[in-house]
């Protein structure tokens, strides 16, 4: 008798705190509120809806086909961002006359917002794929530099001590102490970076696209269709989503000496 | 080894004392205004124990990094041998190398895994090779520092107070692990240590570092063993010294020059 009160307590009691019971609620407000016409579609279509255009989106190869383009867009810019954002940190980081040829330039590329530049990057690279992929490749370079750079700054002057005492070499005091040591503050960057170059893409795309998420978003909106416009919203977050799991990936496998991933 | 060289160089005078593996003549250093160590003598023969004791901000450190050469001795008289190896307090282990590893730090050659394994033995760590320097506590951290200190063989082992961070029955097991390593491989020691207890248990000879100088030092012919309580008057005229109090007591007025 005892056994089955306790048991739907704590199911009760584990719905109460459970993260996806308000979302859900969400959800079934939103369906209900459309179907009763609270909500028309063309202000905003009904989640049934939404999940039946995202597969028919899917079957018809026109979601994975633009998705494809979307996604090229953000690796090139990346890495183009994030190989040069680590090797100017290098740079400034492991040499005083590094430091001042590079940091001040970077410092004042930091006080411009990289969305304001896109008027100039569509006057010098026009309106095809180029100033989309310039802009996410400007964008996401800083949050590399910036925390690499200063990664490198900050280890602790006590461990490179240390392995000097042992007669360890400049280059090998690089390669065993410094870059390890700012191996955490990179990857702070690239998280940085990768949700910045995601920013960045959903704004560059909104130039003149003729394919790629962007375009399908612009399309959609001509045509007010919400359901579409909803659909490639998701496929954003899950792209910001993959991102961060991306990352943690790379922390794993990277940051296995940290204590909490020792005690894991 | 002595002895046969001096019948193969007879113009040699014959020594019974090797030449010292450390020697310093007047050596001044200075941080801006202030002069640290001012015109200090140092000795310290092939395998000999020293401890350094001073008070807190007397040099005791700038002392050690000189020896160790991390800092620059601006052509001044120092001399001291190639291999050199130093424990600090805190064990500078890198946290992102496993301990073998860290052990192994700077070495070449196809055996390092097999020669950091061998120093890890030694300190009793021979089992914890794979290990994050993280998950160490404070005394395995700082036997590794003492591994990684050994596997190198140096003439000469320098500690700044090895051993001051570690609770005090960590501490005395510390002290037989250092003096077991000191009688296996025979490096020359100097061992900073602001605790005079320490510096009586366990090495051949102490010096006071006072105002830039070796204000005094006493070698302790006692064997180890037998310390505890013959070495009491040495204690308190350490204590007396380091307490800057005058040689009101009687005990011992500091050596004139406090030279070797
Ligand atoms: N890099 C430095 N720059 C300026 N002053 C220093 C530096 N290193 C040490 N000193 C000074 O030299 C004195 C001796 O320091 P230290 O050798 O660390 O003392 P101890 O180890 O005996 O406590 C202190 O007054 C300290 O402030
Ligand atoms: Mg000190």
């Amino acid at each position: 008798m005892v056994a089955p009160t306790g048991s739907s307590r704590s199911l009760l009691s584990r719905l109460g705190t459970s993260h996806w019971v308000s979302p859900l609620a969400l959800l079934v407000l939103w369906e209900a509120a459309s179907r009763i016409g609270l909500i028309p579609a063309r202000t905003l279509a009904a989640p049934s809806t939404v999940a039946g255009t995202l597969f028919a989106m899917i079957v018809s190869g026109e979601l994975p086909s633009n998705l494809l383009v979307s996604f090229q867009r953000v690796l090139l810019g990346l890495s183009i961002g994030i190989t040069a954002g680590v090797v100017l940190a290098l740079i400034a980081g492991l040499s005083r006359r590094g430091e001042a040829a590079v940091d001040p330039v970077m410092q004042i590329k930091r006080t411009i917002p990289t969305l304001a530049l896109t008027p100039l990057f569509i006057v010098w690279f026009g309106i095809g794929e180029l100033p989309k992929v310039a802009l996410i490749a400007f964008a996401s370079t800083f949050p590399v530099y910036l925390n690499l750079y200063s990664g490198i700054r900050s280890v602790d002057p006590r461990l490179i001590e240390g392995a000097r005492s042992f007669g360890l070499s400049q280059a090998q005091l690089i390669r065993h102490v410094i870059l390890p040591g700012a191996m955490p503050s990179l990857l702070v960057g690239l998280r940085y970076s990768l949700s910045i170059a995601i920013l960045v893409l959903v704004v560059a795309e909104q130039i003149n696209a003729s394919a790629g998420l962007g375009y399908l978003i612009n399309n959609a909106r001509d045509f007010l269709r919400t359901d579409i416009i909803v659909v490639c919203l998701m496929v954003y977050a899950m792209l910001g989503l993959g991102a961060d799991w991306l990352v943690r990936l790379i922390e794993r496998r990277a940051l296995v000496w940290r204590p909490s991933m020792v005690d894991a | 080894m002595d002895a046969r060289l001096n019948f193969i160089d007879p113009a040699e005078p014959p020594v019974s004392v090797p030449p010292p593996v450390v020697r310093l003549r007047g050596f001044v250093r200075s941080f801006g205004e202030t002069t640290v160590l001012h015109g200090l003598d140092l000795d310290i023969r092939p395998g000999e124990f020293v401890a350094l004791l001073g008070r807190s901000g007397s040099g005791k450190t700038t002392l050690l990094r000189t020896l160790a050469g991390l800092d620059a001795a601006d052509g001044q008289d120092v001399r001291v041998p190639n291999s050199r190896a130093v424990v600090f307090q805190d064990a500078r282990l890198l946290p992102w190398k496993k301990v073998w590893r860290n052990v192994a730090l700077g070495l070449g050659g196809a055996d390092i895994r097999d020669r950091a394994q061998a120093a890890l033995r030694e300190v009793g760590l021979g089992h914890r090779l794979d290990a994050w320097p993280l998950t160490l506590s404070g005394g395995e951290a700082q036997r590794v520092a003492l591994a990684r200190a050994l596997v190198r063989e140096p003439k000469l082992l320098l500690l700044d107070e090895p051993f001051a961070a570690l609770d005090a029955l960590t501490r005395l097991r510390m002290h037989d692990l250092v003096l077991d390593l000191w009688r296996a491989h025979q490096p020359a020691v100097l061992m900073v240590t602001h605790d005079v207890d320490e510096a009586i248990a366990l090495a051949d000879r102490v010096l006071v570092l006072d105002a830039g100088r070796i204000a005094a030092q006493e070698r302790i012919s006692i064997a180890r063993g037998e310390r505890g309580d013959l070495t009491q008057p040495l204690r308190h005229k350490l204590l007396d010294i380091l307490g800057g109090t005058p040689a009101s007591s009687g005990v011992i007025p500091f050596p004139q020059g406090g030279h070797l």
